[in-house]
């Protein structure tokens, strides 16, 4: 996925803080959105919690910082951190190349699948981002 | 984000900006393209290649008649009467204290003609601060409306504006101006800069900008130039050690703690503040602003708490992933007997206290 494409896939759920959750058995992976990648520009440090930490929804977790700003980052739902992908220390701007892909944050074991009823589908999101552009 | 109210001052270029899809922001209450493409390729087009910026919200304030250079030699710490028509320098315009009213250029247009240029946001109050200590045959004119300005940086900037500039520019000396026809329209062609690269500043008046801008754009396409927004501007002068006026010096810094004891001209004769920079000089500065990378991760900004040995000592007063350097850095002042390369120290970022150390700057020189 190149920057620019300004799509958002159908399969993930979203949040108003612009980070983005794809669920597979039970496991959550965590990602900034392409509006977000964009909107901050290059992306030159990330911090996240490490695997084992506790998280909870809705609450600030992490930064990710780009050469002009800081910007908080917010747990989709609340679990424990799996793992955290190894390649951001060293090449954080994978997060602008591939948002979706290539560029996750983390990866959450979901404490209570119920919480997913509170994201926002893609079109919500889609919605949610024209309306804030304005 | 735009602000959504107050008029914000803008160039000749905005409408040009608009059409290249730039990223506009409130600079100082002037809208300015922050960034076209991305801030590191940008910086990094510097570099290796060449950069145009637009930086005509700088200010312009003109200094002529027969006590002009006496107005400047008084309001200024470096000295001017060093220099030849067509010679600039960089000074400052100083308080009482020692420190910055701002800090600035000088141009010797002629025997009695001197161009000074200043920081957008400062522009009116130099401006009083200038005409309010003028005597005798002197005019003191705030010509920022009649002055755009150009900013051609990088290795290719040369061949770049060789092809729109009929004089020789391989001759033209750093700190050296000509005035001369830039694609037509009369300008001052002036081999300086803030960014650490060899480059030109054009300043020419506003209605000739959009043209030379175009112009120097398609001129440098087959050389690699690229537009660049405030974003690399920023990096660039950083990597470079150039403070910017408000985060790194302003009315509570002397020139002397900010390093720049090279343009304090103690014996040129009276000016404001040669007292106290005197003074200062003789028992050292209390405190010095020292360069420093981080050793811990995290990326230092612009106001977070820096503690020196155990005690809090101030802030960062600029702080940034440098896109050449492919390190954090930053600026900080620091009590004057811990300021010495190796020196460690801690940065509060978040809450959480990171390990920094004192390096030599520039952070970037480029290879002569």
């Amino acid at each position: 996925m190149s920057k620019g494409d300004g799509i958002y896939p159908d399969d993930l759920k979203y949040t108003k803080e612009h980070e983005w959750l794809a669920v597979q058995g039970g496991i959550g992976t965590v990602g900034i959105t392409h509006y977000a990648q964009s909107e901050l520009g290059d992306i030159v440090y990330v911090e996240v919690p490490a695997a084992g930490s506790p998280v909870v929804g809705g609450e600030e977790f992490g930064t990710v910082e780009s050469v002009k700003a800081v910007s908080e980052i917010f747990a989709p739902i609340s679990g424990e951190v799996l793992q955290v992908n190894p390649q951001l220390a060293a090449h954080p701007e994978t997060i602008n190349k591939d948002p979706y892909g290539e560029g996750w944050l983390l990866k959450i074991k979901l404490a209570d699948p119920k919480e997913l009823d509170s994201l926002m589908s893609a079109a919500e999101y889609r919605k949610y981002i024209e309306e804030e552009a304005n | 984000m735009p602000p959504a109210a107050g008029p914000l001052k803008t160039t000749p270029l905005v409408r040009l900006f608009r059409e290249m899809g730039a990223r506009l922001v409130d600079f100082a209450g002037w809208e300015l393209p922050v960034q076209f493409s991305s801030v590191i390729e940008e910086h990094l087009a510097v570099r290796s290649h060449a950069g145009l910026f637009d930086v005509s919200h700088m200010g312009e304030i003109e200094v002529r008649g027969r006590a002009a250079l006496d107005l400047v030699q008084t309001v200024t710490c470096n000295d001017a009467a060093r220099l030849a028509p067509g010679q600039a320098q960089y000074t400052v315009l100083t308080t009482e204290k020692g420190t910055f009213v701002d800090d600035i250029l000088v141009y010797r247009r002629s025997e009695r003609d001197f161009l000074l240029v200043v920081n957008a946001s400062n522009t009116d109050k130099d401006f009083a601060w200038i005409a309010a200590q003028s005597r005798g045959d002197v005019e003191v004119v705030n010509a920022s409306a009649r002055w755009a300005q150009l900013a051609l940086q990088g290795p290719k900037a040369e061949a770049i504006l060789q092809g729109l500039v009929a004089a020789p520019l391989a001759g033209l000396r750093p700190f050296r101006f000509i005035e001369t026809e830039v694609n037509g329209t009369r300008s001052i062609v002036s081999r300086t800069g803030y960014t650490g690269e060899d480059g030109f500043e054009i300043y020419l008046p506003p209605q000739g900008a959009a043209d030379l801008y175009q112009a120097l754009l398609r001129a440098g396409s087959s050389h690699g130039l690229k537009p660049c927004g405030l974003g690399a501007r920023d990096t660039l002068r950083l990597e470079a050690r150039m403070m910017l006026y408000g985060n790194d010096v302003d009315e509570t810094t002397t020139v002397l703690e900010a390093g720049l004891q090279g343009i304090v001209r103690l014996e040129k004769g009276p000016f404001i503040g040669r007292e106290s920079l005197s003074r200062e000089k003789e028992k050292g500065p209390a405190r010095r602003l020292m360069g420093f990378e981080m050793i811990d991760p995290g990326v230092p900004r612009h106001g977070y708490p820096v503690r020196v040995g155990g005690e809090a000592s101030g802030q960062v007063t600029s702080g940034t992933v440098g896109p050449s350097v492919k390190k954090s850095i930053g600026l900080a002042y620091v009590p004057a007997p811990s300021a010495r390369p190796g020196t460690r120290f801690a940065v509060n970022i978040r809450g959480r206290d990171a390990q920094a150390m004192i390096v030599p700057t520039p952070f970037y020189s480029r290879a002569h």
